[in-house]
């Protein structure tokens, strides 16, 4: 195999491997193409330690005369630490793990060699198609229906095969529109809200341009999406001053003189970047061993993190305002249409619609909001919060919408099917995954690489049993109204059990969870085995 | 006095909310009455401030601050009006005496002798046998009986068996405000003890020999170590600055076997401010995330309540880890010492993370060693430069640490709060007055808010809390980390309803436990009534599905019912009406067993919600269920 060129030294005896929760171990290490091997030489109970190469985001090493020490820095946030004996094994072992962990071709990802026992490559990939999808809302057949424009990816190349437009509009219509949207993302339903009859959509952002060019098709295309009633509204995820600018480099915003009856909102979300570089100073902020209450308030603060989720959380409340309390549709986009558009999209969503909020339905929102959609993962999650190597497009954008939903599903702690771990779960596997789902950067090249074939399904895998009682919220009760969040900053919180899960105190949170959670189904079980019983 | 006024709108400080009520003005209470029957009720007690802001189209404004942090803004239609609520809520707002305030007047319908049972609840002798006390090291001394040698100590007091009573006077002459050297918290494992005082007169070179000879006694009483600590909760500066005023701090010199420190913890003034700041920040409108961090850095609120843990830490590790003995003052010792004192106890003992020993531990070291309530507090109308948040800092203090131990603890925050409460309230004579010789004769005319607490304890319990946890971790260890420092939304913000989650675990955890425990007793009653009329029932319900003549059926069902409602106790005769309606109705119908059985449990579903006496049912339905698939089985 061509990964063991890469496999200076395989195996190295006698190393010390630290890591949180665990005394130091002696054992030893063993380099393979997707994984770092620590075993224990007593070894006879205790499962060897597996860490995967992809999940290393940064490696720092320290050789000296007789031995050397190794500092990984990984992915999921987690700090280990190596003592090899031998410098010569260190220097080697150190230039191993560097090559490999930053293999970028696909096909050569761990998911494609990941094969459980409990899971079959016959298994569907994904939960649910567009058609599916579409095919579950009935009350939307009228006005809408399920295009096929995109079959080829040739319409849109970050667009799946199938979207669902207003039914008026024709294919021909939805090609003209799609060469006036940056990438090719023209206007696509992504909610239907019954209560009221709107919708969210979303797209990326016109192409006006300096000379502020039109696009009949695309007025078309969203005067259909309001037909009847007056007013739309557009949240455009840039501030105006944003918007403006895109203009001298061919994007753009929609004009009111050209799009009667939708009324533009601008919020400013960061994204790229400004995001990424946030992320690293929240993580530098909570790796701070200083003791100084001030220092950490101002780390916090300067870091910024706490006032993305605070916007990522209002501007999506703004648009489930408008379509729950105002009964107008939305339509959602910033530049690209593929990160801040995502976001406050499927954040409207959980806000209004119980049906995303249980288990399987948040999971089928990820996957039609986020993998279909077209969020560029590959990208994005390349490196993480210790990377040194220069940002490309790494922005975390995924793990601000787990923290957003993680700050919903504390103000809301009953209304989530789901629980923390599920949240913390996902971002560990967003940046290094066993499963094939999070590869790729859209729907298109998931297909080209064998993705759907050749890998299983993250989604599916959550959803087995075992692992389905483990994901739940033992408090869920469904409620079929909309959760509106307090946005104010007390409100808010650091989410420590992904930010500060590998410090100790994190156990005490973990067992006091443990706790609430067997007292709940012990409330619970008395009686069902009572009714079993009975049943008998 | 009374006033009752109409047109009134309360509006949210928050957001652009308001609500139209009536406003009402007894002679203890405000009251609220909005137009849906919410009801807010503030005690006057309660009311730090009130303040009347210039009229506007709508109405007069009135901002009330209150002491539990409420912050209410009404808007009264007529000036007049407003000006008249204004001016009685002052005359109401500054009592002189303590006969004016609310514990007097304040009648929960109990009899003298429980009155004075409740008092009882909590013995301070009891609490020192508990920690060892007397032993061969440490005894009670009857100095103090006529509160004649420090007047702000209560009588009973606990010093080394060395330290006669020339040393005691003598010490307690050297010291502020006569409060010597005396024995807070023993730890038996040790035999190392907590002590507490008050600054020495050392001025710039002022020597005492009775009480270096009490710090000599202390040291003495405890064999595991040849030094005590003395740790001196003020900077450094401050302390150096009392030398001036003839005040001071030890002289590791003049002190044969000490250790002195200083860990800086600020005075009232600077807490004061520094919660003034910090709340000023909270509460104002369309804060972004920034501002609140950078406001919450700037107050240095989470800083001081980190200095108090940071202090409790080093005393817990003095303690349990060296086994030395600690003396702990501040100026006059009842501030700062209290705080330390307090906190280290928790951190050191399990029994003050239970209910009952928080309970006691607070009567130790805060009200019989006489922390300043009335004044700290605002009870009368004083100087305020004494209030201080002192105690609130302490509550602040343990809920950081139930936070980092979500299992440690026997109580929640509920708790926390509602002693806050009734810190102000001035409802309860524990917690009235500066110190026990002034409470002694304010005790016979009230009750004792600790019995009220107990009474209805189950309230204040953390589910999530394990009485193993102490076993495994008898002292905490907290992490000092400043991540682990968080406003305390819950107690800042607490009227604030906006703010908070819109569910919470912990109310739905209680509730949840709380109804099963109803529906355990409610089962066991059901099985004791039911294994008799078990067999006729099951006989009638197989017969009545055997004849499917509408007749016999209708006659059956009717009879099934009566039978059923001999199986259930009458007290839940709604729900078996349901339940009798929907059996008549489906055999009434002919439909068959399934259906039935469908339409009896679509019904009882929908019931259910409406009892939401879940569970219940569930039994109901599985009993009828069971009936049902013995029938099937008969016919077959």
């Amino acid at each position: 195999m061509e990964f063991s060129e890469h496999i200076k030294t395989a195996n190295v005896e006698d190393v010390v491997l630290r890591r949180p929760f665990y005394q130091p171990t002696k054992g030893t290490l063993c380099v393979t193409g997707h994984h770092l091997i620590f075993s224990n030489r007593g070894g006879d109970s205790a499962r060897p330690f597996l860490l995967l190469l992809r999940n290393i985001d940064a490696i720092e090493k320290r050789p000296s005369v007789s031995s050397g020490t190794i500092t990984l820095k990984c992915k999921d946030l987690c700090v280990l630490q190596l003592d090899i004996p031998g410098m010569e094994e260190c220097l080697n072992i150190a230039s191993s793990i560097e090559s490999l962990s930053s293999l970028e071709t696909v096909s050569e990802m761990y998911p494609f060699f990941y094969r459980p026992p409990f899971l079959s490559l016959q298994d569907q990939w994904g939960l649910s198609s567009t058609e599916q999808h579409y095919a579950q809302m009935k009350e939307i057949h009228d006005g809408w229906r399920v295009s096929q424009v995109n079959r080829d990816y040739s319409v849109s190349p970050s667009y799946p095969p199938a979207v669902i437009v207003p039914h008026s509009i024709d294919d021909e219509t939805l090609v003209k529109a799609a060469r006036f949207r940056q990438g090719g993302r023209f206007p696509v339903l992504c909610y239907y809200h019954r209560e009221t009859g709107t919708v969210i959509m979303r797209s990326s952002q016109p192409l006006s341009g300096a000379n502020r060019k039109r696009c009949r098709e695309d007025e078309l295309l969203l005067q259909a999406v309001i037909d009847g009633s007056e007013l739309g509204y557009i949240i455009d995820t840039r501030s105006s001053q944003q918007a403006q600018q895109a203009r001298m480099t061919g994007g753009g915003f929609e004009s009111k003189s050209c799009y009667r009856g939708w009324k533009r909102l601008h919020r400013q979300l960061e994204k790229g970047k400004v995001l990424q570089e946030s992320l690293i100073k929240l993580v530098e902020a909570c790796g701070d061993q200083s003791h100084s209450v001030d220092r950490w308030l101002s780390k916090l603060e300067n870091s910024k993190w706490l006032s993305h989720v605070q916007t990522a959380l209002s501007t999506a409340g703004l648009v489930a305002e408008c379509v729950e309390r105002d009964g107008h549709s939305v339509l959602v986009h910033g530049s690209e249409g593929t990160d801040t558009s995502l976001l406050v999209s499927s954040l409207a969503q959980l806000i209004l619609d119980p049906d995303s909020r249980t288990l399987a339905g948040f999971l089928g929102l990820l996957e039609r909001e986020w993998v279909q959609a077209g969020h560029p993962f590959q990208q994005r999650c390349a490196h993480s919060a210790y990377s040194h190597v220069r940002l490309r497009h790494e922005a975390p954008v995924f793990v601000l919408l787990l923290d957003c939903v993680w700050q919903l599903a504390r103000q809301f702690p009953l209304a989530m099917g789901f629980s923390e771990p599920l949240l913390l779960r996902l971002a560990k596997e967003v940046y290094a995954s066993d499963y094939g789902t999070f590869l790729c950067n859209s729907d298109q090249e998931r297909c080209v690489t064998g993705v759907k074939e050749r890998t299983h399904c993250l989604f599916q895998s959550l959803l087995r049993a075992n692992e389905r009682q483990h994901y739940s919220n033992p408090l869920y009760e469904r409620t079929e109204l909309a959760i509106w969040p307090s946005i104010q900053p007390p409100s808010l919180q650091l989410w420590k059990g992904l930010f500060l899960q590998w410090t100790d105190d994190a156990l005490h949170l973990v067992e006091a969870q443990k706790v609430i959670q067997n007292l709940v189904s012990q409330c619970h079980r008395p009686l069902n085995e009572k009714v079993e019983n009975t049943d008998g | 006095l009374e006033h009752s006024d109409k047109q009134v709108r309360m509006l949210d400080r928050f957001s652009n909310k308001s609500t139209s009520g009536t406003l009402h003005l007894t002679a203890t209470h405000l009251i609220f009455v909005e137009s849906n029957a919410a009801v807010t009720t503030i005690l006057h007690h309660h009311i730090a401030s009130v303040e009347k802001l210039s009229l506007t189209t709508n109405g007069c404004p009135l901002v009330i601050q209150c002491r539990n942090f409420r912050v209410v803004h009404f808007v009264v239609q007529k000036e007049r009006d407003c000006h008249d609520i204004y001016s009685s809520l002052l005359r109401l707002l500054r009592p002189v005496s303590y006969e004016e305030l609310y514990a007097f007047s304040y009648n929960p319908k109990q009899n003298d002798q429980q009155r004075e049972e409740g008092w009882q609840l909590i013995d301070l002798g009891a609490e020192f046998e508990r920690m060892g006390v007397p032993c061969d090291q440490w005894q009670l001394t009857d100095v103090n009986r006529d509160y004649k040698i420090c007047d702000t100590y209560p009588r009973d007091l606990y010093v080394p068996i060395t330290a006669s009573k020339p040393i005691i006077v003598g010490s307690s002459k050297f010291r502020s405000k006569g409060r010597f050297p005396v024995l807070t918290y023993f730890y038996q494992e040790k035999k190392a003890a907590v002590c507490r005082c008050s600054q020495p007169l050392s001025g710039f070179s002022a020597r005492c020999l009775e009480d270096e000879s009490m710090l000599q006694a202390i040291s003495k009483a405890n064999h595991n170590s040849r030094f005590v600590y003395v740790m001196d909760t003020r900077p450094k500066l401050n302390a150096m600055a009392n030398r001036a005023a003839g005040k001071g701090y030890e002289n590791e010199d003049n002190y044969s076997n000490i250790r002195f420190q200083f860990v800086g913890i600020e005075n009232i003034h600077v807490m004061r401010s520094s919660l003034q700041k910090l709340l000023e920040v909270v509460g104002s409108r369309s804060l972004s995330a920034s501002d609140y961090l950078l406001g919450l850095e700037s107050s240095g609120w989470l800083r001081h309540v980190k200095a108090v843990v940071d202090a409790a830490i080093c005393l817990t590790k003095a303690v349990t880890v060296e086994g030395a003995s600690v003396l702990v003052h501040c100026s006059d010792g009842w501030d700062r010492t209290a705080q330390v004192c307090s906190l280290g106890a928790l951190l050191m003992d399990p029994y003050y993370r239970t209910i009952k020993g928080f309970m006691v531990l607070i009567e130790k070291d805060w009200i019989s060693f006489g922390h300043k309530f009335a004044d700290r507090c605002d009870q009368l109308d004083g100087d305020p430069k004494e209030v201080s948040p002192v105690f609130t800092q302490f509550l602040d203090c343990v809920w950081q640490l139930t936070e980092q131990f979500p299992q440690a603890f026997e109580f929640s925050e509920w708790l926390l709060l509602q002693i806050h409460e009734h810190v102000h309230s001035c409802q309860y004579g524990n917690l009235l007055a500066n110190n026990q010789r002034q409470r002694e004769e304010l005790k016979d005319r009230t009750h004792s808010l600790w019995a009220f607490l107990l009474s209805e304890q189950q309230n204040y319990v953390n589910p999530a809390y394990c009485p193993g946890h102490a076993e495994t971790h008898p002292v905490l260890e907290p992490s000092t980390l400043p991540c682990h420092f968080k406003f305390w939304r819950n107690m800042y913000l607490q009227f604030d309803r906006s703010m908070h989650p819109r569910q919470s675990i912990l109310k739905n955890v209680l509730t949840l436990k709380e109804n099963n425990r109803q529906l355990e007793d409610t089962v066991k009653e059901l099985e004791a009534v039911s294994n008799l009329s078990c067999l006729p029932v099951c006989l009638l319900v197989c017969l009545s599905l055997h004849s499917r003549s509408l007749f016999h059926s209708l006659i059956l069902a009717m009879s099934l019912s009566v039978c059923l409602l001999v199986l259930i106790l009458s007290h839940y005769l709604t729900l078996l009406f349901s339940f009798w309606v929907s059996w008549s109705l489906s055999h009434g119908l002919c439909l068959n067993v399934s259906a039935s059985c469908s339409v009896s449990l679509s019904l009882s579903v929908s019931v259910q919600k409406f009892f939401n006496l879940k569970a219940l049912f569930a039994r109901e339905i599985c009993l009828i269920t069971c009936q049902n698939q013995n029938s099937q089985k008969y016919k077959i």
